[in-house]
């Protein structure tokens, strides 16, 4: 309850703060506007359905490029953990195109699948995928051989093992790993939505970049708002309890 | 005498393992390592013996081999006359490390190896788990986090563990090495009310020569490099024993002077 209190104290003070630089002159309203114009702005998009609109297409691509990266981002990186030959092949792809940011892909997904939502989710998924391989590997890598030993004795094998015995124990690390290709496949798709434009559907990152066009940095700072609220909302309903989890379990993060 | 005869007046209790001429060499960065050199060893069913001897004198390795975790390079494994091909549900192994997993609480543990048992329901499962986690004396901690446990409460969950399948055998590789003395203690009483109440037959690795002669029928001395036999000693103590007692003491003296004499070069230049 008290750090509740504190937490919103914090931002009341933070946005009283950011009112007044404003009002005195000393941040420009040309280039920083006040946080009533941001929260009036809001206010209107959310009347008029732009915003909830923009949301929902925005969530769609991320979900369904999320969704697949973990699909087989996932099983790749069983089998790069497992076969010597994936790790020297696959495990060396990922690890490059890891280091590259998706939107690097924009010019050939454009080529490849024109200005459609194929673009969109090739972007997102180059973004999240490799992350997401790269922790798989690495989690079962780090699997105690005396777990595999203890689970042969009681009989555990193949599939079994798999499932029952590598994959619990590399969950902190895939836990960590969905994590990390959560947050790329976000900035991958508002990357890939600020450069590409395509006409099935508006999604946040068109609107900041029409925002940018029209010099309206109520709407620009308004839509990062937006963007920060869903990046903090799915941290806390998705990863914060599974990581809740995790720490109770193996007995990890005592603070 | 007619050997039919004596096939039918043998009082012998049957053989439970069956260790035949077994050799096994490690190729290590610094040239081969002779771990085992033809050793063989006959447990009957039922016994406990105590496998002793300084590090390296390949103990461990045996233990390894007759739960089917390694090959010998030379020589068999019978479990029950039967070649040893695998790890079995017959032979159950408790680590040094209790080896348990942090992602089931201490019943999931248990019940891990009898989830594997087919022809039982959840139910009768869960009641086998409930069975062993009250003999080692866990009832109240079944629902606990692997982490919350002490050294000592992990392993009579691991111990639970392994007796959940209701092995025949139990291979134990120095499984209170890392336990407090007080703990330690404790737990060789548990072991052999266990050991005698649920009839196992329980070949334990330990370098902790009083620990041997307080649980073992019999002791088998190994001398290193390569890790042979070296003698054998049999404990015809009354049971149960206790470690501080007088006469395990002078069991334990006897072999501590045996294990310095294995730990010289056999032959002297």
């Amino acid at each position: 309850m008290k750090r509740w209190l504190v937490a919103v104290s914090f931002f009341v003070v933070a946005t009283a703060l950011w009112e007044w630089l404003v009002r005195r002159g000393i941040w420009s309203p040309v280039l920083v506007p006040s946080p009533l114009d941001v929260g009036r702005y809001l206010i209107t998009a959310a009347e008029d359905g732009t915003l909830l609109q923009a949301t929902m297409v925005t969530l769609r691509r991320l979900v369904v490029g999320y969704v697949v990266s973990l699909v087989v981002g996932l099983p790749l990186g069983l089998v790069t953990a497992r076969f010597a030959v994936c790790q020297d092949t696959l495990g060396l792809v990922a690890l490059g195109l890891q280091t590259l940011p998706s939107v690097c892909w924009a010019p050939l997904a454009l080529l490849w699948f024109g200005q459609t939502e194929g673009s969109m989710l090739f972007i997102v998924i180059m973004g999240s995928l490799w992350s997401v391989l790269l922790a798989t590997t690495a989690g079962v890598q780090s699997v105690p051989p005396i777990y595999l030993r203890a689970a042969r004795t009681m009989g555990s094998r193949g599939v079994h093992t798999w499932l029952k015995v590598i994959l619990p124990a590399s969950l902190p690390f895939v836990v960590s790993g969905m994590k990390q290709g959560w947050a790329f496949a976000w900035r991958s798709l508002m990357a890939a939505e600020i450069y590409v434009t395509i006409l099935t559907g508006f999604g946040l990152g068109h609107l900041l970049h029409y925002g940018r066009e029209l010099h309206a940095m109520d709407a620009v700072l308004g839509i990062m708002l937006v963007i920060i609220a869903i990046g903090l909302l799915a941290d806390k309903l998705l990863f914060a309890r599974a990581e809740r989890w995790l720490h109770h379990r193996w007995g990890t993060g005592a603070l | 005498m007619n050997p039919l005869l004596t096939d039918e007046l043998r009082n012998e209790p049957p053989e439970k393992l069956a260790v035949h001429h077994v050799s096994k060499t490690f190729h290590t960065a610094h040239g081969p390592v002779a771990a085992l050199d033809n050793v063989s060893l006959h447990v009957r069913e039922g016994e406990f013996v105590c496998l002793v001897g300084p590090s390296g004198c390949g103990k461990t390795t045996l233990l390894n081999i007759v739960a089917g975790l390694e090959r010998p390079d030379r020589g068999e494994v019978l479990a029950d006359g039967k070649p040893v091909r695998g790890p079995g549900r017959d032979r159950m192994v408790m680590f040094q490390e209790p080896a348990l997993f942090p992602w089931l609480d201490v019943l999931g543990n248990v019940l891990f190896g009898l989830k594997l048992k087919p022809k039982l329901t959840s139910a009768q499962r869960r009641e086998v788990a409930l069975f062993y986690l009250q003999l080692v004396g866990l009832e109240k901690f079944i629902h606990a986090n692997i982490h919350e446990l002490s050294g000592g409460m992990k392993q009579r969950t691991a111990l639970a563990r392994a007796l959940a399948p209701n092995p025949r055998v139990l291979l134990m590789d120095e499984p209170f090495a890392s336990l407090d003395a007080m703990t330690r203690e404790q737990l060789y009483g548990d072991l052999q009310r266990i050991w005698s109440e649920r009839k196992k037959t329980i070949v334990f690795v330990t370098h902790n020569v009083r620990e041997a002669v307080c649980l073992g029928d019999r002791v088998i001395l190994f001398s290193p490099r390569p890790g042979r036999i070296r003698e054998e000693f049999a404990i015809p103590l009354p049971r149960p024993r206790d470690i501080n007692s007088v006469d395990v003491a002078q069991y334990a003296t006897e072999i501590t002077q045996a294990l310095k004499r294995a730990n010289l070069p056999e032959h002297t230049s």
